[in-house]
């Protein structure tokens, strides 16, 4: 009885709610809130991938920009080509060697950092730095950092005795300074180098979250169990940062292996194509040389491994809601 | 096994006291309770024994041997958090091994070890398990198997029982005294809850501002209470505290001491006119709120006690001579208490 007349009140109430609080109903506040995400998406992922699958499978270039179907002609022609391999294989031994160097170097700068000791802040500061850094400045930086006359690091070398003639790297060959750009094993040296020192800041600010976050009490544990430094480390810390490094590592291949910048303006590839990488090689091609359509099947080799990166945090994403 | 002893032992955070100059020392095999309110130093005092913070000043001695400047794994203790501090990682199996892997003992003894701890605390049926499947009992075992496994000279208990429902809780008490008057280890356990100091301690150390006020059995503690902080701080409702003497003492009793002038008989009375304000039926018992003179006063009777008192009114109430404790009013400190002294 009382029942039903509740419900006659609220039908009548009903039509003035639902005019003015219509953005209140989840039905409508739902799309209106998720609208312009999804045409962010569709405008600047989309439709661009959709574009460079219709290139790549055509024989569009800047010159003729009529698409004609060709098949997978341009799959083939990059697998055939010496500097398309080469490409390939740099850009999985930058983004391994770098991203293997990083996870021993971020956590031992992060064990260092989350001791406590006068100036750490500044510390932390100055390790952040360089991911602060405009990609391209930074990169500049470096350029000037190697150059083959005036490197202060060929300085550096030559003032502890390390270049010049007789010296260890200084054979008759080098002389006085040691061309870091100018050699392939040395260039690409240096593009694993500027990678390091790019990645190195956030995967230490990951894993120094991380370690903060294991609770004092099993750290104490440890310590009353008798476990020593080393013990502690590889027992507990590492251990229970395993989830978050994962992280830090996925975060350093997606910046490392669809990069294009370092290698762009250190070496633009070279010399003779020894540094070239994917991205770097899908721009010369597509984009320098015009060949619009090569370009867009050399970069849609990052496709497969970015998204295996992309399925594998998206299950780190759903295991630490679950925990 | 082995005693503990702490002397002058002090610890300063940013210039405040949270330990200040306690001397302390257990018996052999002794359950010792550091029992206090929230941030009285008995955590402080605890960790400070375990190693985990260095001292101001002062020594901490285990087993007649100085440690006060050894490293927690060589003072050959074990300690049990609050949190129980399971390495979330590693199945219970290892997180009992993992002081004898530590240790360096071989496979074959690590293995016989911790199923001897396991069998000891009933978690046998568990070692494959990680932390986060068992119940907050089962990990309370399982912190306890670690810290039994390598057989230490000294436990520490940091509220290990403050995790669990009421419930489970006294259930808890009862096994964990149970344990450690089977293996015999000296224990050290930190508390606020006073019902887990008295039921389980041999002694209690009550402290208070970093300071030890009284240590003694629980019968002492709560009959011959060194101060009023004691006084007040055991016992639920707290001892009454009425001013007497024109100000210059403080008469405290407990509220069960406090009865109708009516049901006075034998021994001597002190005669107390109390006004009752409100009455609280609590199920197995009975209170009285009210006031004498100026300052409240409790009354507890067992509910079945046939007590005829008016609200709103005032009556004559007793305590006998005996159960009546002299303070004073300033300091706090008993009156009528034979060498009576902070450091018991």
């Amino acid at each position: 009885m009382s029942a039903s007349a509740g419900a006659r009140v609220e039908a009548a109430a009903e039509p003035e709610a639902r005019g003015r609080y219509w953005l209140d109903r989840e039905n409508v506040l739902a799309p209106v809130l998720l609208l312009p995400a999804v045409i962010y998406i569709i405008a600047l992922v989309g439709i661009p991938l959709v574009m460079a699958v219709l290139y790549s499978l055509s024989d569009v270039s800047v010159g003729d920009q009529s698409i004609d179907f060709v098949g997978l002609r341009n799959f083939q022609q990059a697998l055939g080509d010496d500097i398309f391999r080469t490409a390939l294989r740099n850009t999985f031994a930058f983004t391994i060697a770098s991203q293997i160097i990083v996870l021993i170097l971020a956590n031992i700068l992060a064990l260092v950092l989350s001791a406590d000791f006068r100036g750490k802040r500044l510390v932390r500061f100055l390790v952040l730095l360089p991911w602060t850094t405009p990609i391209a400045l930074g990169v500049l930086g470096w350029l000037w950092t190697l150059d083959n006359v005036y490197s202060p690091i060929d300085y550096i070398l030559r003032q502890v005795g390390l270049l010049g003639p007789g010296s260890p790297l200084g054979t008759s060959w080098y002389g006085t300074n040691a061309y870091w750009l100018a050699y392939p094993d040395r260039a690409q040296f240096s593009v694993l180098l500027v990678h390091v020192w790019r990645t190195l800041p956030l995967a230490t600010v990951i894993l120094l979250a991380g370690l903060t976050a294991i609770p004092q009490d099993v750290k104490d544990a440890a310590n009353v169990d008798g476990a020593g430094f080393f013990r502690q480390v590889f027992s507990i810390r590492i251990p229970l940062l395993l989830p978050i490094m994962a992280v830090a590592v996925l975060y350093g291949i997606v910046f490392t292996f669809t990069d294009m910048t370092v290698v762009y303006i250190l070496t633009r590839g070279g010399p003779t194509n020894a540094t070239q990488v994917l991205a770097s090689w899908a721009y010369f091609r597509g984009i320098e040389a015009g060949a619009l359509a090569q370009g867009a099947a050399v970069a849609l080799f990052l496709f497969p491994v970015l998204v295996g990166v992309a399925a594998l945090m998206l299950r780190l994403a759903r295991r630490a809601e679950t925990v | 096994m082995a005693v503990v002893e702490v002397r002058d032992l002090s610890k300063r955070f940013d210039g405040v006291n949270a330990v200040d100059g306690i001397d302390l020392a257990s018996t052999d095999g002794e359950f010792l309770v550091l029992l206090g309110p929230s941030g009285c130093g008995k955590t402080t005092l605890l960790r400070m024994i375990g190693g985990l913070e260095p001292p101001t000043e002062g020594d901490i001695l285990i087993g007649g041997r100085v440690v006060t400047d050894l490293p927690p794994r060589a003072r050959q203790i074990a300690m049990v958090f609050q949190s129980y501090a399971l390495y979330p990682h590693m199945t219970v199996y290892n997180n009992i091994a993992f002081p004898l892997k530590a240790a360096k003992l071989p496979r074959a003894e690590q293995e016989k070890r911790v199923q001897w701890a396991a069998g000891i605390l009933g978690i046998d049926g568990l070692l494959q398990r990680k932390p986060r499947q068992l119940s907050g009992g089962q990990r309370q075992r399982v912190a306890l198997a670690r810290a039994l496994v390598r057989e230490p000279t000294v436990f520490l208990l940091d509220e290990p029982l403050s995790n669990l429902d009421a419930q489970r809780r006294a259930s808890a008490r009862d096994e964990l005294q149970g344990f450690q008057r089977r293996v015999g280890t000296t224990t050290i356990y930190v508390t606020h809850d006073q019902v887990e100091a008295m039921g389980m301690g041999d002694r209690i150390a009550v402290m208070d501002q970093g300071r030890i006020r009284q240590v003694g059995t629980p019968h002492e503690i709560y009959d011959d209470p060194a101060d009023t902080f004691v006084a007040t701080f055991l016992g639920s409702p707290p001892m009454n505290l009425v001013p007497a003497d024109g100000g210059r003492e403080l008469l405290g009793f407990r509220p069960e001491h406090f009865v109708p002038w009516k049901a006075a008989m034998g021994d001597e009375w002190i005669r107390f006119p109390y006004h009752v304000h409100r009455t609280e039926y609590l199920g197995a018992e009975r209170l009285l709120y009210g006031e004498i003179g100026e300052a409240s006063a409790v009354a507890r009777f067992p509910a079945n006690a046939d007590i005829a008192v008016e609200i709103g009114s005032t009556s004559d109430f007793a305590v006998r001579r005996a159960d009546l404790k002299r303070f004073h009013p300033e300091t706090g400190l008993r009156l009528d208490r034979p060498g009576n002294g902070r450091r018991a």
